[in-house]
């Protein structure tokens, strides 16, 4: 073949390529630019040093060969106040300067921050209200809720291109991180925490996302699409959940949430209400204390010694149900009669021992 | 067999242990036991069959010299990379395969397991053993001593480390390791995600392992503070020595930690506490920050002798002083003192304000500033030398190159916003490999070429030492470059199957990489077996084989077991050099007895124990925890009632293996 | 190190007369005391994550008891001030061994052991009283922290009394030889220090525990 000794090059090349248009270098989304811009420079400031520090090392490894003979050798000299000077003060001022960036940069980045522009060439409309997503890490697949659409998903997730999302991003049992390389960095999804991410997709197209924390055996095969699509084609994606799709009451959700692989992306065309707190809350389980109740009666001082026999579990005839009946027992602090109640499920409540 | 079958008399003794623990149906692991076996039957029957026993047990088991217990650990360190390693290319073989409906070889069950105990082997059971043993080795000859501060608990802490070591090796084959990635964060480490015995190996090895590291941190730590030579000030002390003062510093101000948190670990496990647990009030963002507390510190635990390594070399080979040695020692305190005050930048990631998220990545970036000087120091140290390129300085001169390109990533990835892209990606896997493989495991084959020839009287082969060299460094851009390409991918750690094929190709060439690593390890082991047939034409007969600037070079090669029949007396920091320069004459009569301390198989027989107390606390067998545990403070207590723990080597003694070497240094001149 | 550098500098001056060994035996400073100290320091880093630990967590009841509910102080006010006597009785034994008087130690020694089984018996008792009424280390996190932070003092204690008594009869069989006054001494450090740690405990999780 004639091809063959421009093979080894042509590979190279192609690999070299390859490696400048790789996801993160050249992103979709605004916050994942800027986040590139700011790897670039960073990196960018370094080399001024690195490649210095590269190049000496090997001169002088050259020069200063006990085979060069004619090179100068002086055995003792081991200071010099200039010098010491400059190989304090270089790193130093490299070192200033990039923590500047990153005090700015942090600040501007934060994930919890609203976004303040849609891209580089446009700025935020007054009027622009962020698309809420609220988003679940299950073992091992990703929910993701619509409140305002009344929607849910699972291993799909949309959006309109240029308008800003607010990911509200929690768990269910371990530790996962919320990731979509080409919109924007990563945030941890915890269980009974909240953390949140700003973003916006500039661009159309599919998009890939993907739990970046290791989370036990299924973890290679969460990962899910994200779609940056129209406002139009997005409302078509809503209308085709909201007729083909069946309803996520908190039984589903108590099923859907036990462990499982490889899950195809399924679609809810109705949400029940206030599922994402009450999953946040660690409430979904009828009988089961909220945990921003817990909180504030912990911070009346809990509920005295009887408070300590209040522990329960899914009783037998839910389990059987809910098809639970082989998964283990969860124990946990029962529930109590408290206003802010977001299950509303007062009276299917299950008797607390 | 169900644990219901099982009368309470076999559950009391054998706890949740079964037949179904070996794993007979994973091929793979059968495989790699009848190997293991076999080896294992072979060198128990050779040192058998040569009547070793009493020689090993003797001379090495129960040894309390600084010097055999430093080779031990080597040893040990060597053993266990070996293992680590074989984890290492089984992932890399995965990836390498593991795209679209190939599933690759390994399921995650046993893919989980394999990057864990290969995060974990690497760390405490090759790195910490090699660095500990070149410490343990060197220092006491650097500065003089005939010996550490404390020499029965350096036995003690080796043989804890060993038993580490062992009952990690052991869930290779009973039960199995954790798969939970190496920090083993809970909830999913928790009981209630990992109820079966993986996590429990992890908790139990690593805490054995810990107290030895602890309990040798403090024994360098007073060593150092209180044996060095009369002369010898602090800025006197040969810079390796003072690399291996603040890594002790390090270690016993970081592994308490290490210890806590693995301690409240273990009660969630066992007494069903609720401190990392997602209900009653617990919260695992605690463990997270609590080992990071102790991880941060451990990566300089390793990286700060290492650097301790490059400054001998560099100096030694270059034929010169050190430059700049007060701003060397100084740059190593900033950083012994800094590595306590970023720990957070592991976790970015983890929900924190922008202000704290940058605060930690201001102080991680201003660790790069003392370590940056210390790179020039060096540059400047070959700059009008006379550099002789032998194994340990070509170790060195890749260090240097390698090392900044891992110190740069990893100020790359200290900027927040920038580490919410590349957190967990295989950038960061290979930052860290960057700066582990490229620092801190490039210092160790430095040194283990370096010292060997102090150690054991010849040197090491330099052809097959270059071979070496040069299969690793190049082996390491191939395995890791691409990572780094593949973290901008957006691709993330700890995966065991891919769907999107372009990827391959990238994995492939890590996989070479690996391959080129593998040849590296391979051609230190021959260049050991081929060094040791040709001891006769590279015996070191002065004991100085590379014209070096420090007390150890002054004594003979192996040292004698006092190390030095007369405690030098120090004036400057290249002290030996000195000596050297200004026509020192070694004496050669007038020894005395020598006052030294007596082996003793307390420390092997209290690991041994320590051993069965983990593996019965493993697999819930209460019964023989007791009475392990019973045994084990009878011992430790018996071990107090022995008061005759020294014996002076006679005058006559001294004063025969004086002559030897006198002999030996005049027919060589 | 300072008196031997000391020693040297006066022949630094003349470079060709430097002496480069000590002739006849070096003895370099005994170590004990200070390793057993630097042991003690990482020691109280455990404490100290104990501490953090009681300190974000100690506030989770989880619905459950708070420390307003458990603790009674009058039994841990007694339980206090033996182990604050036994430091004082370790001490009279300190100063006895300095005299050289064994069996004056032993008795001092006997009555800081019993004054050390005392705190644990009424600790113990603490203890088995809350795992009775359901408040165990597992009912929530405050309760783990507290048990956790207050049995791994008690722990320290239980081998504190277990090394004293080894240390008695060790005395007992060889009187108060060098060896035996400095590990004395080492038990003596490790006795005040867990009285200091009891004094954060103390004043931390059950005087704070109490208020409202």
């Amino acid at each position: 073949m004639s091809m063959k000794p421009l093979r080894g090059p042509l590979l190279a090349t192609t690999l070299l390529l390859a490696g400048c248009q790789t996801v993160l270098m050249s992103p979709s989304g605004d916050v994942a630019v800027q986040q590139r811009n700011l790897i670039v420079n960073a990196l960018l400031l370094m080399l001024l040093i690195i490649v210095p520090v590269i190049a000496l090392t090997l001169l002088f490894a050259w020069r200063y060969r006990a085979s060069n003979t004619k090179a100068r050798y002086t055995p003792d000299w081991d200071h010099s106040v200039l010098l010491e000077l400059l190989i304090w003060s270089a790193p130093l001022l490299i070192i200033i300067a990039l923590g500047a960036l990153t005090w700015v940069s942090t600040h501007k980045l934060d994930p919890y921050r609203s976004l303040d522009r849609i891209s580089a060439h446009q700025p935020m409309p007054a009027d622009a209200r962020p698309l809420e997503i609220d988003v679940v890490a299950l073992d091992w697949k990703w929910l993701f809720i619509y409140p305002e659409q009344g929607i849910a998903t699972v291993n799909e997730v949309a959006a309109p291109v240029d308008r800003p999302i607010r990911f509200n991003i929690t768990a269910s049992t371990v530790m996962n991180s919320f990731f979509i390389p080409a919109l924007a960095g990563q945030v941890y999804a915890m269980p009974g925490m909240q953390t949140q991410l700003h973003a916006v997709i500039n661009k159309p197209g599919q998009f890939e996302g993907f739990s970046a924390n290791y989370s036990g055996a299924g973890f290679s095969g969460m990962h899910f699409v994200f779609h940056g699509v129209s406002e139009q084609d997005f409302k078509q994606w809503v209308n085709q959940a909201k007729q083909t799709g069946g309803k996520l009451d908190r039984d589903t959700y108590l099923k859907l949430e036990q462990p499982s692989q490889n899950e195809p992306v399924r679609r809810y065309a109705s949400v029940a209400p206030k599922l994402y707190n009450a999953i946040l809350d660690r409430c979904v389980e009828s009988n089961r204390i909220c945990q921003s109740d817990m909180m504030s009666l912990d911070a009346q001082g809990g509920q005295g010694i009887p408070g300590a026999l209040n522990v329960t579990s899914l009783d037998g005839v839910t389990r059987e149900r809910l098809g639970l009946a082989s998964a283990p027992v969860a124990r946990y602090v029962g529930a109590m009669c408290s206003a802010n109640d977001p299950l509303e499920v007062s009276s299917a409540r299950a008797v607390v021992h | 067999m169900m644990l219901s079958d099982r009368t309470d008399f076999t559950r009391l003794i054998f706890g949740r242990l079964s037949w179904d623990a070996i794993p007979l149906h994973e091929p793979i692991l059968l495989w790699t036991f009848i190997a293991v076996a076999v080896g294992g039957i072979a060198v128990l029957g050779l040192v058998t069959y040569f009547r070793l026993w009493g020689y090993l047990w003797r001379e090495w088991f129960t040894s309390i010299d600084h010097k055999k217990i430093g080779i031990m650990y080597m040893v040990l360190g060597l053993v266990m990379l070996l293992r680590g390693f074989s984890d290492a290319i089984m992932m890399r073989l995965q990836q390498a395969i593991s795209f679209g409906h190939n599933l690759g070889y390994l399921p995650p069950h046993h893919y989980d397991q394999i990057f864990t105990a290969h995060g974990v082997i690497m760390i405490f059971f090759v790195a910490m053993p090699l660095v500990t043993g070149l410490m343990n080795f060197v220092v006491p000859l650097q500065i003089g001593a005939r010996d550490v501060a404390f020499p029965f608990l350096n036995n003690f802490s080796f043989w804890m480390t060993t038993s580490g070591a062992v009952l990690v090796m052991m869930s290779l084959f009973v039960g199995e390791f954790a798969r939970t990635g190496w920090l083993a964060y809970p909830p999913l480490s928790g009981i209630a995600q990992s109820p079966d015995v993986g996590v429990d190996y992890y908790i139990w090895s690593l805490q054995i392992a810990g107290i030895g590291t602890l309990l040798s941190g403090v024994n360098l730590l007073v060593t150092i503070v209180k044996m060095r030579a009369p002369g010898m000030n602090m800025m006197k002390m040969p810079i390796f020595t003072w690399t291996s003062l603040c890594t002790n510093v390090l270690i016993v101000a970081a592994f308490p930690v290490l210890t806590a948190v693995l301690a409240l670990l273990a009660l969630d496990r066992y007494a069903g506490t609720n401190f990392f647990t997602n209900d009653f009030g617990g919260n695992a963002m605690m463990y997270v920050n609590l080992i990071w507390i102790w991880g941060h510190p451990e990566v300089y635990i390793l990286i700060v002798p290492a650097f301790g390594v490059f400054s001998e070399v560099v100096s030694t080979f270059a034929g010169k002083r050190l430059f700049g040695y007060t701003s060397m020692v100084y740059a190593t305190v900033v950083i012994t003192v800094l590595s306590y005050l970023v720990w957070l930048h592991h976790f970015f990631t983890m929900g924190a304000g922008a202000s704290v998220n940058s605060f930690f990545g201001i102080t991680t970036m201003i660790i790069s500033i003392p370590t940056g000087a210390k790179i020039f120091n060096w540059l400047f140290t070959m700059y009008r030398g006379r550099i002789r390129f032998e194994v340990p300085m070509l170790w060195t001169v890749g260090f240097m190159v390698t090392f900044v390109i891992g110190g740069m990533t990893g100020v790359m990835l200290a900027v927040p916003p920038a580490d919410f892209s590349l957190h967990n990606s295989l950038f960061l896997i290979a930052h860290f490999h960057n700066v582990i493989i490229g620092g801190v495991l490039f210092g160790l084959f430095a040194g283990i070429n370096y010292w060997f020839p102090k150690a054991f009287g010849f040197k090491l082969d330099p052809f097959w030492g270059k071979c070496s060299f040069w299969l690793w460094l190049i082996g390491f851009y191939f395995a890791f470059m691409p990572l780094y390409v593949l973290g901008l991918m957006g691709v993330t750690r700890r995966l065991s199957h891919f769907e999107d094929s372009s990827l391959q190709i990238w994995f492939q060439l890590a996989a070479f990489g690996a391959l080129l690593i593998a040849l590296g390890i391979a051609s230190t082991l021959i260049q050991f077996v081929v060094s040791f047939r040709r001891r006769e034409a590279l015996r070191d007969h002065d004991g100085d084989p590379w014209n070096g600037r420090t007390l150890e070079w002054s004594t003979s090669s192996p040292p004698p077991a006092y190390n030095f029949a007369f405690t030098p007396m120090v004036h400057e920091t290249d002290a030996w050099w000195q000596m050297k320069r200004l026509g020192y004459q070694r004496p050669t009569e007038g020894f005395g007895p020598i006052h030294m301390p007596k082996n003793t198989g307390a420390g092997i027989i209290l690991a041994g124990i320590s051993t069965v107390i983990g593996f019965s606390m493993i697999w819930h067998m209460w019964l023989v925890v007791i009475l392990a545990f019973v045994a084990l403070m009878a011992v430790a207590v018996g071990h107090t009632f022995n008061y005759h723990r020294d014996y002076y080597i006679p005058a006559d003694e001294v004063s025969r293996v004086e002559a030897f070497r006198t002999e030996q240094l005049a027919s060589h001149v | 190190m300072s008196d031997t550098t000391l020693a040297i500098t006066d022949t630094q001056g003349s470079p060709g007369k430097l002496s480069f060994h000590v002739t006849g035996e070096h003895h370099p400073q005994n170590g004990t005391l200070l390793g057993f100290w630097i042991y003690l320091m990482s020691d109280c880093l455990i404490f100290a994550c104990l501490f953090a630990c009681y300190g974000v967590l100690g506030r989770n009841y989880a619905g459950g008891p708070s420390g307003k509910d458990l603790f009674e102080l009058p039994i841990v006010a007694l339980n206090t001030s033996l182990l604050l006597l036994s430091s004082i009785t370790y001490g009279f034994a300190m100063l006895e061994m300095q005299r050289q008087r064994q069996r004056a130690t032993q008795a001092w020694l006997a009555l800081t052991g019993l004054l050390g089984a005392g705190f644990l018996f009424f600790e113990l008792q603490e203890f088995a009283h809350l795992i009775h009424i359901g408040a165990g280390p597992g009912r929530s996190a405050f309760l783990s922290s507290f048990f956790t932070l207050v049995g791994t003092h008690g722990l320290h204690v239980t081998f504190g009394i277990v090394w004293l008594i080894v240390l008695m009869i060790q005395v007992g069989q060889r009187g108060l030889v060098p060896e035996n006054r400095r590990r004395l001494m080492c038990l003596s450090m490790f006795w005040h220090f867990l009285d200091v740690v009891w004094v954060g405990v103390f004043s931390f999780v059950y005087l704070m525990g109490v208020l409202p």
